[in-house]
């Protein structure tokens, strides 16, 4: 086990904290029509989201998809920002053009969340090979569910990747359920045990609500890529908590409630709370971080609120880099 | 100044645009072998020209047979810092990278509002005319005009060839070029230092007064061949080539039809929402009081491709096709119907 300092370990708690602030007020605003659209929270992932940024190094990269929000703010990307986009707000992280599903912050190393199931995991890939061809020692790791595990493009990904020994780390996000199915109903074996057909590292992390586990393997990933041996995939067991978006309402029971309530009672934020209490923090440090990353979840809806909408003409540019239209 | 095949100057620019800039790759399959020859110079793997012993394995990257992968990897790729050539071979196969191409490469800068720069040029030779049957057959770029985010070179000349692609591959936007194989072969002097044409300016391979020609890839080369049968008879045919389809040299094409009052568009794709049928629209709507005659497109019919030779050389449009258009539309013959 990897000795942490206490620093690392509160910032790890701060960003699962505005992981989970920052989507619970992102569902309230869709509900009360102040984010069009909808969103997809983390909320009940966090563990598995910042085990995994937090092991990146700030010029690592990642790319995402469109459980989206966590992924930046796991990896240092500041609220308001991100919030603006969720609102379509010129100040926006994309100017107000991607939104939710497409959040992107390029001073951290996010290369983009996707609205397409499977498609970003080659940009990670892709990351990865700028770096072994221009011999930085950089590495790529790409986030995707369950659901996007059946994508094709994950297996040419993988095995590209195994032959040339990318830097790059494949991290399934397996929350269970692919919107409202089952993965066990559409996955034959386990998605872990897929690398061993490539001949790569396959890792399944049982206890995805542990952000120390998470830490852990993804860590190991990581060491093994920058000292050129290759990329891993890692699966990481977790839940989501809400809906698959917020403001759906599946008619149909496609998840047990008594499941529902075992997985609550594995709630990340509270299991590594009593972990930091229990090595030496207080519950009053503790309440203290939480009313902070509160406050600045209202200062970035606040900054957000009164940010004005994008011009008209924003929408005619950032097509192509010379010209407003090519035609 | 030497003599160029398309292909050998396709090689050239490659060699040019990896010799100038170190961040320039290539991807795709079979590349290391040079089996298209585009990868050796010109030359064969055994000759000096060869690319992998020039450049390494490290930028000269062949691949699995798995494109949507590849295509995935140059987006990422281009996004954090490398220049990729992608070499897709057949346009056939960009299907199977279709996601990767609409979703990816074309979207991204856009989407992360300017973030990313998408600097990859995506190569693929469009088979047709060579019985290779309908899957190899393809004629796509129209297709991806309809993408915004991508732009589209279809040279018809080596020259034009090794000047546009070299501007491709330094450009920071993402590229699709279109090699039509039955160029392959065509040969004409080439300069041999580096040079760079431009995006969006048409080439008018010929002046004249009564007719505008219009015409795309290696509909070029018929187009030419007609307009010098029909001098003999006394038409004076302007032929003009735009290049590239995004962005399109509009202007070129309505001073050309404001001139001659006659427009012909040819083009070796399907006939629905082609580049000829674009062509016709603009030239319609914007200089619809210059037109003596109406559009005439000569394409592709909505049709797939037969393997047969005898069945096959009937889909697009030939030198005689375009000699008929133009007497029709200079009133030389009766109207009959075409291009269908
Ligand atoms: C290619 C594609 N197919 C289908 C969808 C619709 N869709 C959006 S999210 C989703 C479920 C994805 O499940 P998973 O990958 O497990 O991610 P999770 O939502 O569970 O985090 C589906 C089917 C899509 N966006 N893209
Ligand atoms: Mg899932």
């Amino acid at each position: 086990m990897v000795t942490l300092t206490d620093e690392f370990m509160l910032e790890m708690q701060r960003r699962m904290l505005r992981i989970r602030a920052f989507d619970e007020r992102a569902s309230k605003m869709v509900k009360r029509g102040h984010i069009p659209g909808t969103v997809h929270t983390s909320i009940g992932q966090e563990a598995q989201v910042v085990g995994a940024t937090m092991a990146l190094g700030d010029n690592d990269y990642m790319s995402g998809n469109h459980r989206s929000h966590g992924h930046p703010i796991g990896k240092g990307s500041p609220l308001g920002p991100l919030m603006a986009e969720l609102q379509g707000k010129g100040t926006g992280v994309c100017k107000g053009k991607g939104g939710s599903l497409h959040l992107a912050d390029f001073n951290v190393g996010s290369l983009g969340e996707s609205g397409i199931v499977g498609s970003s995991i080659p940009i990670a890939m892709g990351a990865a090979l700028s770096s072994q061809v221009l011999g930085r020692d950089t590495v790529a790791l790409a986030f995707f569910g369950d659901g996007a595990a059946n994508q094709g493009v994950l297996y040419e990904s993988m095995n590209m990747s195994g032959t040339w020994k990318l830097p790059v780390i494949f991290l399934c996000e397996n929350n269970q359920y692919a919107l409202s199915t089952p993965a066990h109903t559409v996955t034959s074996g386990v998605i872990a045990d897929r690398a061993a057909g490539f001949g790569i590292p396959g890792v399944r992390v049982e206890d995805g609500q542990d952000v120390l586990a998470v830490y852990a393997a993804v860590s190991e990933a990581v060491a093994r890529a920058r000292r050129g041996e290759g990329p891993t995939l890692i699966e990481v067991v977790t839940y989501r908590y809400n809906e698959h978006s917020e403001g759906l309402r599946l008619g149909t029971d496609y998840r047990p409630s008594d499941e529902r309530e075992a997985w609550l009672k594995k709630d990340p934020i509270v299991l590594f709370r009593e972990h930091l209490i229990a090595n030496g923090h207080t519950a009053e440090a503790m309440d203290a971080l939480e009313a902070e990353v509160l406050a600045e979840v209202d200062a970035a809806v606040e900054f957000s609120e009164n940010s004005p909408w994008p011009d008209a003409s924003v929408g005619f540019d950032d097509l192509y880099t010379d010209s407003e239209y090519a035609a | 100044m030497s003599v160029m095949s398309f292909l050998g100057a396709i090689g050239a620019a490659q060699k040019e645009a990896m010799d100038a800039d170190d961040r320039v790759i290539i991807i795709g399959e079979d590349v290391e072998a040079n089996v298209y020859g585009t990868t050796g110079g010109g030359k064969t793997r055994q000759e000096t020209g060869d690319f992998v012993q020039m450049y390494g394995r490290n930028r000269i990257r062949n691949t699995p047979i798995s494109e949507e992968g590849i295509v995935g990897a140059a987006a990422g790729a281009a996004m954090t810092g490398l220049r990729p050539i992608v070499d897709l071979s057949y346009s056939s196969f960009l299907y199977m990278a279709m996601d990767q191409l609409v979703n990816q490469v074309a979207k991204n800068r856009y989407m992360f509002g300017g973030q990313a720069s998408m600097p990859a040029v995506f190569r693929s030779a469009m088979f047709y005319g060579l019985n290779t049957g309908a899957h190899h057959s393809d004629r796509p770029y129209p297709m991806f005009m309809n993408v915004p985010g991508l732009k589209i070179m279809v040279p018809s000349t080596p020259s034009d060839a090794k000047g546009l692609l070299r501007t491709a591959i330094d450009m920071d936007d993402p590229v699709l070029t279109f090699e039509a194989c039955i160029l392959w072969g065509l040969k004409e002097e080439v300069n041999d230092d580096e040079f760079w044409l431009p995006f969006g300016v048409a080439r008018t391979h010929r002046e004249g007064t009564d007719v505008t020609i219009v015409a795309i890839s290696s509909s070029v080369q018929e187009a030419l061949a007609a307009a010098a049968e029909l001098e003999a008879e006394g038409v004076s045919v302007e032929v003009i080539d735009p290049r590239t389809l995004v962005p399109l040299d509009k202007q070129a094409i309505l001073n050309s039809v404001a001139k001659t009052g006659r427009l012909v568009v040819v083009e070796p794709a399907h006939r629905t929402c082609g580049a000829a049928g674009e062509i016709s629209a603009i030239v319609a709507e914007e200089v619809f009081d210059s037109l003596k005659a109406p559009i005439v497109r000569l394409t592709a019919p909505d049709m797939q491709i037969p393997f047969s030779p005898a069945l096959e050389k009937q889909m697009y449009p030939s030198k005689d096709g375009i000699v008929d258009a133009v007497r029709r539309v200079t009133g030389q013959a009766r109207l009959v119907a075409v291009g269908e």
